[in-house]
């Protein structure tokens, strides 16, 4: 199985979520699970707490579930997979300021190589290598 | 100055000097000067992205310009609201800035209005100019103006700013162009909205910020917009400092510029409500007295540092707060750092008074219940007021910030 190198930038505030890192260069595998499951965190693969540069071990429970009899369904990676994988993997605190359901919580826009994500399929657009994604929070200061 | 219009009525003779340096590009020439001399421009908001930007459409020679602002110049606004001054701190921003740009460019007509805008008064405020300028601090007045600018069919250059940060939109642009609702349909919740008092703002972003509201609005007026609706992002330690961003097109079923219908009426609106309730007065809120043995004064704080030996006064501001004014013997314990592991900062001799101590008095309740939480027999109090009250009650030369 190929990895896709994104780089993934936060702004407007919600870099403090992140450890404060504003740019983050993340390897996720170009083949996720379709039910929106992050591989489970265990004694084999460790979450990183606030580094996120090493890239996540494709092997393991990814290979697992992609391979898996029965309920081995895949799609290739998508800004969704991503969203959920920043929260569950990425995020150091208040994810209700990240997320809210199934999307970006509202006030925060995000963009895809530059161009609002809803010109660009939104959770649905298939991530290319080295695509750049940015989530940004509205200001409201004057 | 006025040394009366030439023959053909267009400008003043001393127009010509005065704007020549602008007319002789190409592109603008005397058409464009005309067409800036003929325009009017409503900033709403006087402050770091009003300042600015009015500066800017005054010496370029926008005919009319009304400024909207119902706050009072404050010593702590000279930083980046660079029209006010030392002599006008406690006048009406609105005032003052009329003032300033008068000094710059008599020619121009300004109108100072000191009324707050609101739902009621809106649109005839803003019904006279042929462009919005949104230079406020928060999300209910800036839905109103995104509302009332698609009523009244009037591009809407908005701009915003906290920290390191600036963001620049222009709404309702041309027939397309998307509406501050189409881009965020639901308010953001307002915990998640800081002012610049809270988060902080380098005053050259809301510059740069400011001045490149000036810069699109003279752009739209002088016909030298393409027209494409973008997203302007800044960011002054970020790499690109600036990146352009394309943004979607109008939404057909946005409340507000869709083809559906009204969904809401701005005048019956409670922006306030909408975006979810008032902002919090933590000044206030800091003051609160609390449950009994939860609280000390300040008072009583320093008749405790005064006799007690065996006390732990923790500061749970940001490191970089703490590095600018602290209590002597008080411990920096950032309050992230501390609800992470309360339990790692609990002094081994659980008899010793914790004091806790904050800027205003909030966060230093949350952190002092944390320590409760971990052993309900821990002798914990946080300082009502924080340092605010400290340099208000016992130590004036303590700093406020």
């Amino acid at each position: 199985m190929s990895t896709i190198t994104v780089k993934v930038e936060f702004g407007g505030g919600l870099e403090l979520l992140f450890g404060n890192k504003r740019v983050h260069s993340i390897s996720l595998p170009s083949s996720v699970p379709t039910d929106g499951t992050i591989a489970p965190s265990n004694s084999e693969t460790p979450p990183p707490a606030k580094s996120d540069d090493p890239p996540l071990p494709i092997n393991g429970p990814i290979r697992d579930l992609t391979n898996g009899p029965g309920e081995a369904k895949t799609k290739p990676l998508d800004v969704q997979y991503l969203m959920h994988y920043l929260r569950t993997r990425l995020l150091t605190e208040r994810p209700e300021l990240f997320m809210e359901g199934d999307t970006v919580r509202p006030g925060i826009l995000v963009l895809i190589n530059d161009t609002d994500w809803e010109l660009e399929g939104e959770g649905a657009y298939e991530i290319s290598d080295g695509d750049d994604i940015v989530f940004i929070s509205t200001l409201h200061g004057g | 100055m006025d040394t009366g219009p030439t023959k053909d009525g267009l400008l003043h003779t001393s127009d010509y000097l005065r704007y020549g340096r602008q007319m002789i590009l190409d592109g603008f020439g005397l058409e464009g000067q005309v067409k800036l001399q003929r325009s009017s421009v409503v900033v709403v908001g006087a402050g770091g992205l009003g300042c600015p930007a009015l500066q800017y459409l005054a010496a370029a020679g926008v005919g009319r310009i009304g400024i909207i602002d119902h706050d009072k110049v404050e010593l702590s606004n000279l930083q980046r609201q660079i029209l006010h001054s030392e002599q006008t701190i406690g006048q009406q921003k609105a005032r003052s800035a009329a003032e300033a740009i008068q000094r710059t460019n008599s020619n121009v007509q300004v109108n100072p209005v000191t009324e707050m805008l609101n739902p009621l008064n809106a649109i005839s405020l803003l019904q006279s100019y042929d462009v919005i300028l949104d230079c406020t601090d928060n999300a209910p007045t800036r839905y109103l103006l995104s509302d009332t600018a698609v009523r009244l069919g009037k591009p809407l250059v908005s701009g915003a700013a906290q920290k390191y940060e600036g963001q620049l939109y222009i709404y309702n642009l041309g027939k397309d162009g998307p509406c501050y609702r189409c881009i965020f349909p639901k308010p953001p919740a307002s915990q998640t909205a800081g002012t610049c008092e809270e988060t902080g703002i380098l005053g050259v972003v809301t510059g740069i910020i400011g001045n490149m509201q000036a810069l699109e609005t003279i752009k739209l007026i002088t016909g030298l917009h393409d027209g494409n609706a973008t997203l302007l992002l800044f960011s002054a330690i970020g790499s690109p400092a600036f990146r352009t961003i394309k943004l979607r097109a109008r939404k057909p079923t946005c409340p507000a510029c869709g083809q559906g219908e009204m969904s809401h009426i701005i005048e019956e609106t409670d922006y306030i409500t909408f975006c979810g309730g008032a902002r919090p007065n933590w000044l206030e809120q800091g003051l609160m007295t609390g449950s009994p043995g939860e609280r000390i004064s300040v008072e009583d704080l320093r008749r405790e540092m005064d006799v007690q030996e065996g006390y732990l006064l923790i500061d749970v501001r940001p490191r970089t707060e703490f590095g600018i004014c602290h209590l002597s013997g008080s411990k920096s314990i950032p309050l992230s750092e501390l609800l992470a592991e309360p339990a790692v900062y609990l002094p081994t001799n659980h008899s010793t008074k914790i004091f806790v101590l904050c800027r205003l008095g909030n966060d230093s309740q949350i952190a002092a219940q944390a320590l409760r939480d971990l052993d309900p027999s821990l002798d914990v109090r946080d300082v009502v007021g924080g340092l605010r009250a400290w340099s208000q009650h016992i130590d004036p030369q303590f700093p406020i910030y």
